[in-house]
């Protein structure tokens, strides 16, 4: 049974969205999507400053499997990026929920009820 | 668990690169029952098969001697890469891919009933085969093998002997020392399970595509099928022509056409990692990854390309992934030979 903390927000393509102070939404991707993919060997991470609509694919990640794109959540603009896990990916194994990708800082009015919580991330990943 | 020729495989029981990493400096093992084993037996059981393989058996003497070879088309493809064990001239051991083996049926069944020849091939899906790979492969496997006596009673290497129902073979898919050994499918489970406890750790797919990649082995689908020749696919050394007269199918489509392409070993220089089906931009011209992936040994990614002819192992060329132009390097296969990183 995979980790799913109940205090992040989810999406049905796996990422996981935590909501900071400042308003800005740091990404990663789940226990769940980790395990999947198997030992992470490279990330490729979006620069800040990038302008990404909801559902772009910014990100990629390389297990020794295969290559997976990771979407943004939301639209808006990209303000940082975990260079400490582009140095480390296999830290994306070991803590799924530590080694997140990036931070997105969201357009003006962007509603954040679309993303599933827990319980929804759970359901669906148990439907698949 | 994914679908491979019909067959449900693992990828990884748990980390691939640590399966892959015990298979390098320890003892692994695979369940590779999707392989099959053919029996050929009869008085023109030689005689087919120099006429049906592009190597030729008729240089294996020793008894259990194992030769790897390509089946060709007439056109020169390669219909399946297969090893051929030879226990005597009526009497071989034949072992094709999964994903080929009814296509490769049909066509030998075909060449021995439209020659005319004697000799009776015997599919046996009875049989299971485990593959132990690794430095330690013949000390843990001749704990849980009882046929297998000692490490000192194995076979030489790239020779199979036949003790009692099963067939111990020094061959593998791995670039390491190991056995790989057909049994009776009811003994599979049993088996499996007393070599876990002589402390062999199960490895997948994942792993073993990587240690193959490093190994230099080419997959066949991937680095070549029946449209490529195996001149273009790194697989010259595997053809024999020394023979005149000996006739075998696709031989006349070789020698009237020599290699176009050469198959080498690419290592990524600049961060990324390779896969299948990338561009390669070389100074005499562009080529093509067949078969890409990290190298948990080497730490880094690497490749088979096939490049033009002119392109000389040690040469810098650019790779492009996602738009983006890299630096890599070509090398001779392979990169890796027990143990041993070799580029």
């Amino acid at each position: 049974m995979s980790n799913i903390p109940t205090d992040l927000k989810y999406t049905k393509s796996h990422e996981w969205i935590r909501t900071e102070a400042d308003g800005t939404l740091t990404v990663g991707v789940t226990d769940h999507a980790q395990e999947a993919l198997g030992d992470v060997v490279f990330l490729e991470l979006p620069e800040a400053g990038r302008k990404v609509t909801a559902g772009e694919a910014c990100a990629v990640i390389e297990s020794v499997k295969a290559a997976s794109d990771i979407y943004a959540p939301v639209a808006g603009e990209i303000v940082a990026a975990n260079d400490a896990a582009v140095d480390a990916p296999e830290s994306l194994n070991a803590d799924a929920y530590g080694a997140w990708l990036f931070r997105i800082k969201p357009e003006d009015g962007t509603d954040l009820a679309g993303l599933l919580d827990a319980a929804g991330y759970e359901a669906e990943i148990a439907q698949a | 668990m994914v679908d491979f020729a019909g067959w449900d495989m693992p990828v990884n029981y748990g980390s691939q690169i640590e399966e892959h990493h015990t298979v390098r400096r320890d003892a692994g093992m695979f369940d590779v029952s999707h392989m099959l084993s053919i029996d050929l037996t009869g008085a023109d059981a030689t005689r087919f098969l120099r006429g049906l393989l592009a190597n030729d058996v008729a240089k294996l003497k020793e008894t259990g001697k194992a030769l790897y070879s390509c089946m060709l088309n007439e056109a020169g493809g390669v219909i399946d890469d297969l090893i051929v064990y030879r226990f005597g001239d009526t009497d071989y051991r034949i072992v094709v891919n999964a994903g080929t083996a009814d296509k490769d049926l049909i066509w030998m069944q075909a060449r021995l009933t439209g020659d005319n020849l004697d000799a009776t091939l015997t599919p046996r899906r009875d049989l299971a085969m485990i593959a132990i790979q690794g430095p330690n492969a013949l000390a843990k496997a001749a704990l849980a093998i009882p046929e297998l006596g000692s490490a000192s009673a194995a076979p030489a290497h790239f020779v199979g002997i036949r003790a009692g129902e099963l067939m111990i073979a020094r061959t593998g898919y791995t670039g390491e020392d190991g056995l790989e050994i057909a049994l009776p499918a009811a003994r599979a489970a049993d088996t499996w399970d007393a070599l876990l406890g002589a402390g062999v750790k199960p490895c997948g797919l994942g792993a073993r595509d990587t240690l193959r990649l490093e190994a230099g082995m080419n997959l066949y689908g991937q680095d070549m099928d029946d449209t490529v020749s195996p001149l273009d696919a790194g697989l010259a050394w595997t053809v024999d022509l020394r023979d005149d007269a000996r006739d075998f199918v696709g031989r006349a489509a070789l020698q009237a056409n020599p290699a176009s392409r050469r198959l080498l070993g690419l290592i990524l220089e600049d961060k990324g990692i390779l896969r299948a089906h990338i561009k390669v931009f070389a100074a005499g011209g562009e080529g093509e990854t067949t078969s890409g992936s990290f190298s948990p040994t080497l730490e880094r990614s690497i490749a088979f390309a096939r490049v033009p002819l002119e392109t000389q192992p040690g040469e810098e060329v650019e790779v492009e992934i996602r738009g983006k132009r890299l630096k890599a390097r070509t090398v001779k296969l392979p990169f890796v030979r027990n143990g041993k990183a070799l580029v």
